[in-house]
Parts: structure tokens; sequence; C-alpha cells
């Protein structure tokens, strides 16, 4: 059964982790996470899920003990948002090492300093090499859809590995949405019951976790992990189509937006994929090839699919809410500049650096892009690689 | 406020952040009135404060001041210590900045005995995150954590303070004033690491979850369940549960840390 409600991204998330009832919840506040966690605090205190619920000193300590429990057999989650996930840094890498199923929500806020509470992807970005798999979603739908995905992902015997699920702050985790949830007992089924391969304190089979690993086998074990990754490419579309029978939507490693016939394209994370594709369907009404990739999986990062999606189209915009200092233009736009770069088409990709610290994204600004983009169409010129979207002169 | 004490404010920042009947403001007010009284050198003053509503305080406050991340202020201030020691340093913080996330740096600059004041914003909650519960929120009380009551243990933060090595300890509350400024004047002057508890109030979150919603309320708490040390020597153990112990605690003298740093470095160069 489904049912149409209207919830906050971070209820929905909340309403989730409620309908998943893991074993053990383990948090510290921060805002724009607070809410997921508090709301799902009550659940415990008034007995709706069967979870233990740690409300711990620091972020460190949260994830520190959801690898604890995980390590014990349990389904542990945790949540956080920017500083909060920087302070988790150094335990997020054990969690993926030690290949511990644990599914966090992250609340996207851009990190600290200067001190700031909105949104950028700064805070996901730092941990994009950690070896999480990381899902995005545009609206508080997709970010409930994930979080249940997220477990069966995560808990999957070929991937074994944490999964962070991020939405936009306040944009997407305090703004009220129109969603469909399922009832209790689909999403139960759904989930099932988590069956850990190894675990601590089972007597018949003690083992011990986290040793010393020299240049010996270090190396395999990290090799391992990508494995995993590799895996967890087929795993997201196998649970997102099994996903598709109890809900009605499907879920792949990527939205392809009106990109079949597409000249000029922008790829964007989370929320402003919404502001893209809007933009785009003006654009379209005006004869405009306009078309838009948004990324639903960052890590393991879709490749081929990207390079399937975007091989026909002329000029692409990357839009990222997050700095690398590298000087070369954002995270993302490394990303598919190199994925691209194998099809040797002369694809012409440009970079937008946009809303850091919750500067507004408008519509002008996507009109912009793609004005940007379709003289570098018509022209074949770029004059400038990487640009500031909004930004004061 | 006594147009005296506006040198000591950035004027141009207020009105500040806090809620009506908030006891940040006061403690903050204490705070300027010591340093006022003791004619400090403002420019010789470095605050640094972590992250809370009560940490929001130095950003008010016009003296050298350096606002950092949750639960690190006195690991910065120790960097300003050792570099500067010449400074007065003054760490802000909150009972959770300080005693949960923080308090790894507390424990540990309460041993080396290094000559900062640390002036903790008690008000038994996390404010700024909307009210959860705090390693100091009182056995039993209610937080948006704890909808049926807090079953944690709080610490006594002036006993982990003394017994960590801090060598003043006074806890004072915004209901006695004079008395908390009093307090402050003495940790300012003292050698050493020195611990003010500022008992406060924070009527938005802790007082409506604990059916104090009203300032005066809470003020009026303050006054109804404050003993001095003197007579809480000779209550018993259950007499002084609820009961807020106002007081110094500890002033002794110990080697202070940055001090023992010179002389060693003078020792190690033969200058002794
Ligand atoms: C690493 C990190 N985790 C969490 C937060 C969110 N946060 C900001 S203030 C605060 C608690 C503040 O409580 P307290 O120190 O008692 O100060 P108060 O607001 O009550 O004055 C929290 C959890 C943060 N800023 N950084
Ligand atoms: S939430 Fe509480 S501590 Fe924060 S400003 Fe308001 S009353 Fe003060
Ligand atoms: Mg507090």
């Amino acid at each position: 059964m489904k049912t149409k409600v209207a919830l906050t991204g971070n209820e929905a998330v909340a309403q989730a982790m409620k309908q998943i009832n893991p074993d053990v919840v383990a948090a510290y506040p921060i805002t724009p996470q607070t809410e997921i966690v508090q709301i799902f605090s009550s659940f415990v205190a008034n007995g709706e899920v069967d979870t233990e619920f740690i409300a711990v000193e620091s972020e460190h300590s949260a994830m520190s003990a959801a690898i604890g429990a995980a390590a014990g057999g349990a389904r542990a989650m945790t949540a956080t948002s920017s500083q909060g996930l920087a302070l988790m840094f150094e335990v997020v890498y054990i969690a993926a090492s030690m290949r511990l199923p644990i599914v966090f929500p992250v609340v996207n806020r851009a990190l600290s300093g200067p001190i700031n509470i909105h949104c950028d992807h700064s805070d996901a970005m730092g941990l994009r090499d950690s070896g999480v798999i990381q899902l995005f979603s545009e609206n508080a739908q997709e970010a409930y859809d994930n979080m249940i995905q997220a477990v069966r992902i995560a808990e999957h015997p070929d991937v074994r590995l944490p999964v962070m699920v991020n939405m936009d702050g306040f944009i997407t985790s305090h703004a009220m949405d129109v969603l469909e949830v399922l009832d209790d007992e689909t999403v139960r089924n759904f989930v099932g019951t988590y069956v850990p391969e190894d675990y601590l304190l089972d007597a018949k089979n003690p083992i011990s976790m986290g040793n010393f690993d020299m240049y010996d086998f270090y190396f395999e074990h990290k090799r391992q992990q990508v494995e995993a990754m590799k895996a967890a490419r087929e795993i997201i579309k196998e649970v997102g189509k099994e996903f598709a029978k109890i809900s009605g939507r499907e879920y792949g490693l990527i939205e392809a937006y009106k990109l079949d016939d597409a000249d000029v394209a922008v790829v964007v994370l989370n929320s402003a994929a919404g502001t893209a594709k809007g933009v785009a369907d003006e654009l379209r009404a005006k004869g405009i090839r306009a078309g838009v990739l948004k990324p639903r999986v960052y890590r393991p990062f879709p490749q081929d699919e990207i390079r399937e999606a975007l091989k026909g189209v002329k000029a692409v915009a990357v839009m990222d809410r997050a700095e690398t200092f590298s000087t070369c233009g954002g995270p993302m736009f490394a990303d598919i500049r190199n994925t691209l770069y194998d099809l040797k088409n002369d694809i012409k990709v440009v970079n937008y650096i946009y809303g850091l610290g919750g500067r507004d994204l408008r519509l002008e600004h996507v009109e912009q892009v793609f004005e940007d983009l379709e003289n570098i169409r018509k022209t074949g010129r770029v004059d400038e690689t990487v640009k500031y979207l909004g930004l004061r002169d | 406020m006594r147009k005296s004490l506006e040198k000591y404010y950035r004027i141009d920042k207020l009105p500040h952040i806090w809620c009506p009947g908030c006891g940040n403001g006061i403690v903050t007010g204490a705070l300027v009135r010591a340093i006022d009284n003791l004619k400090l050198n403002k420019d010789k003053i470095c605050i640094v404060s972590g992250i809370g509503c009560s940490s929001r305080a130095p950003g008010y406050l016009n003296f050298n001041t350096l606002h950092t991340t949750h639960g690190r202020a006195l690991a910065f201030a120790t960097g300003i210590k050792l570099a500067r020691p010449e400074l007065k340093v003054i760490v802000l913080t909150g009972d959770g900045d300080c005693a949960a996330i923080g308090g790894n740096h507390f424990i540990h600059a309460c041993r080396r005995n290094i000559d900062i004041t640390t002036i903790v914003f008690n008000n038994n909650i996390y404010g700024m995150t909307s009210g959860q519960y705090s390693p100091l929120t009182p056995l039993g009380a209610y937080a948006t954590t704890a909808p049926y009551g807090n079953i944690d243990r709080n610490f006594d933060l002036c006993k982990l303070a003394e017994a960590a090595g801090a060598t003043y300890v006074a806890r004072g509350t915004v209901y006695h004033v004079p008395q908390l400024i009093k307090f402050i004047e003495k940790a300012l002057q003292h050698k050493g690491f020195s611990v003010v508890e500022a008992v406060s109030t924070c009527p938005t979150y802790f007082g409506r979850k604990n059916k104090l919603a009203s300032p005066v309320k809470m003020m009026e708490m303050l006054r109804d369940n404050s003993v001095t040390v003197k007579a809480a020597e000779k209550m018993s153990k259950e007499e002084l549960t609820n009961k807020i112990v106002i007081g110094e605690f500890l002033d002794v003298n110990a080697p202070e840390y940055v001090e023992e740093y010179m002389k060693i470095i003078k020792r190690a160069q033969g200058e002794e």
C-alpha cells in the first residue's frame, strides 16, 4: 500500500529509518541533520521501533559506535552533516575497510570555515575517496527511497560497504514536499533481516577485526574494496529494479533527462537537478535541445552510463557545489571530463561552481549556463573552462 | 548598559541572537564587569570560544576573539597561550562544547594547569541544536532526546575539573550575579587553569521541556535550589539531590604549564 503524504526531507528520512527498524542508531546533533535523529529518537522512546538509540558525545563516537554495533552483527546507522562528517572522517575509512554495511544519511552543509550552516556538497566530497557508496537525492521522495534501497545495497554479500545517503541541507531537509511512502510491512519485507557473514562474539566462529595489515596484505585488501565497489554498480541497479516492483519508481545509477537528442547538457547532483530540468523544459519549448544528467550514484562513479548518456552531446556543463582548490575546477568536473576523454569526439566540457555556503541557484543562472553552452556549440570555442555562478565580482 | 562598559562590546553587532530570558547575556555581562573591575588591558586579552549559543558571546565582545569549532576552543587556546604567553586567554564554552565533544580537551587543559580561564555557560542542554540532553543535564530531567526523562548520569563539572588538576574551581549562577563576577575576577587573577561554571538559563529548550517555561521561573529555581559550599557540607546526600552547590571549591597553587615550559627551554639551553 502506498500513501501520499506531506513531509520534509528530514521527516521522510526519519520515516524510512523507522520502517527499516535498525538494531542500533548512534548520533550527535548538528544542523541541518538534527531533526532526523531527534524524530527517530522519539520513535525509540515511544516504542515504535526496536532500536537501541545511543546519544553519544560526538560524531566520531557516533560512527565508532555504529562500527562496533555492525561488527557485532547488528544493522547500525548514524546521521550527520558538515563538521560532523568531517569529524567522522577517520572512522568512515574504518567502516569501509572493515566492510561494514552502515547506512548513514548526510544532510549536505558547507564545511567551516568560515562557519556556515547552509547547503553545499563540500562535506560529502571530502569523503568521496573513503570507500563508501554515495547516493544523492533530488528531493524528499528520493531521499526516502534511497534510504530503503541503501540497506539492501550495503548488506549485499558482494558489496558489504557503508552507504552514505545525501540530500541538500534546508532545501530538501527542511522544505515540505509531497511524497509517496510505503507501508511498514512492505518496507520490512523489502529490507529483510540482516544476516552478517562474520561478526564478533560468534562463539562458534571467533574472529578478530581491525587487525594490523602490513605491506604483505594491505594492498590486496584495498583492491578487494575496489572490487566490492565495482560489484556495487550492478547490485545498485538490481536493487533499483526490485524497488520499482514495490513502489513503481525505478532507480538506476544516473537519471538521463531528455538527453537522447540533446545538443547541450548540464550535469548536476541533488536538488539543483530539479532546477536544471525545469530550465531545460523551457529551453526545449524555444527549440534548444537541452538535457540534464543527474548522477544518483557518485561513488562508485557510473562511468559507462555517463559516457553512454552524453556521447551524442556537443557541449556539457558540469555544475559542482564544492571546490577542490586544485584551481582546475570542481570534483565532479574532473570525473566527468575524465570519463568523456575516451570517446575522442571532442565534446566540450566546462565547469560551473555554484551555491557554496547556501548561495541560491536561480533559474537565470542555469539559463546562463545553457546559453554559454549554445555559444560553445556554435563557435566550437571555450573562453573560460571554470566559471562561478551567482558570485559577486 | 552602563556607558563605561560600551567599549567592551561590538555595539554594531547588537542586538544579539539570544532568546528573551536567556542567561548567556548575564554571563557575558559578568565577564565584562570582572574585566572592568580588574582594569585589565583589553588589548592583551584573547577570548576563544567553540560552537553553541554560548560560544556566540565573543562575537559581541570587542577584544581579540577567536570563534573555533565545536568542542575545540581549549585546544586552540592552548596554542595561543604557548605562542603568546603574555596574553590573558579566556575560553567561553557551553556544557556540551566543554563536557561532551570537548571533554577530552577539558581534562587535559586541567591536567596541565595551563594559565587559561575557562567560563562554562551551563544551561544543562544543547541549546543551539534545539534541546538535546548534554553530559550536564541532571538525571531525570527532560530534553528533546529524553522525552521520558534523562537516564544518563551527569557530570559534576567542578568535581571533574578538580580531579583532573585545575587549580581554581568555582560555581556561580546567573541569579547570583555579584558573586559570579567575583568568581570570574578571582579566576582571571589566578595563575594556572581556572574554571568557573556559570549555571545559566535556557528558557527556550531546558525551560519548556522541564515546566519552567518562563525566564522568571528559571531564575526562581536558581534562587531556591542553590546552596553554598558551606551549607552543603552539613547536608546529607539525599538533601543535596537537585541542589546546585555554589561557591569556591578550590583555590591552590601548582606549577603552571607555560612557566614550566619556559624553564625547561632555559635549562636545555644551559642558561640555568
Ligand atoms: C563537529 C560538530 N558537531 C555538531 C555540531 C552541532 N552543534 C553546534 S552547537 C552544539 C551543542 C551546543 O551545546 P552547548 O555547548 O551546551 O552550547 P549552548 O548552545 O547550549 O550554549 C552542537 C551539537 C557542530 N557544530 N560541530
Ligand atoms: S536556545 Fe536557549 S541557550 Fe540558546 S539563545 Fe535561546 S535560551 Fe539561550
Ligand atoms: Mg548548553
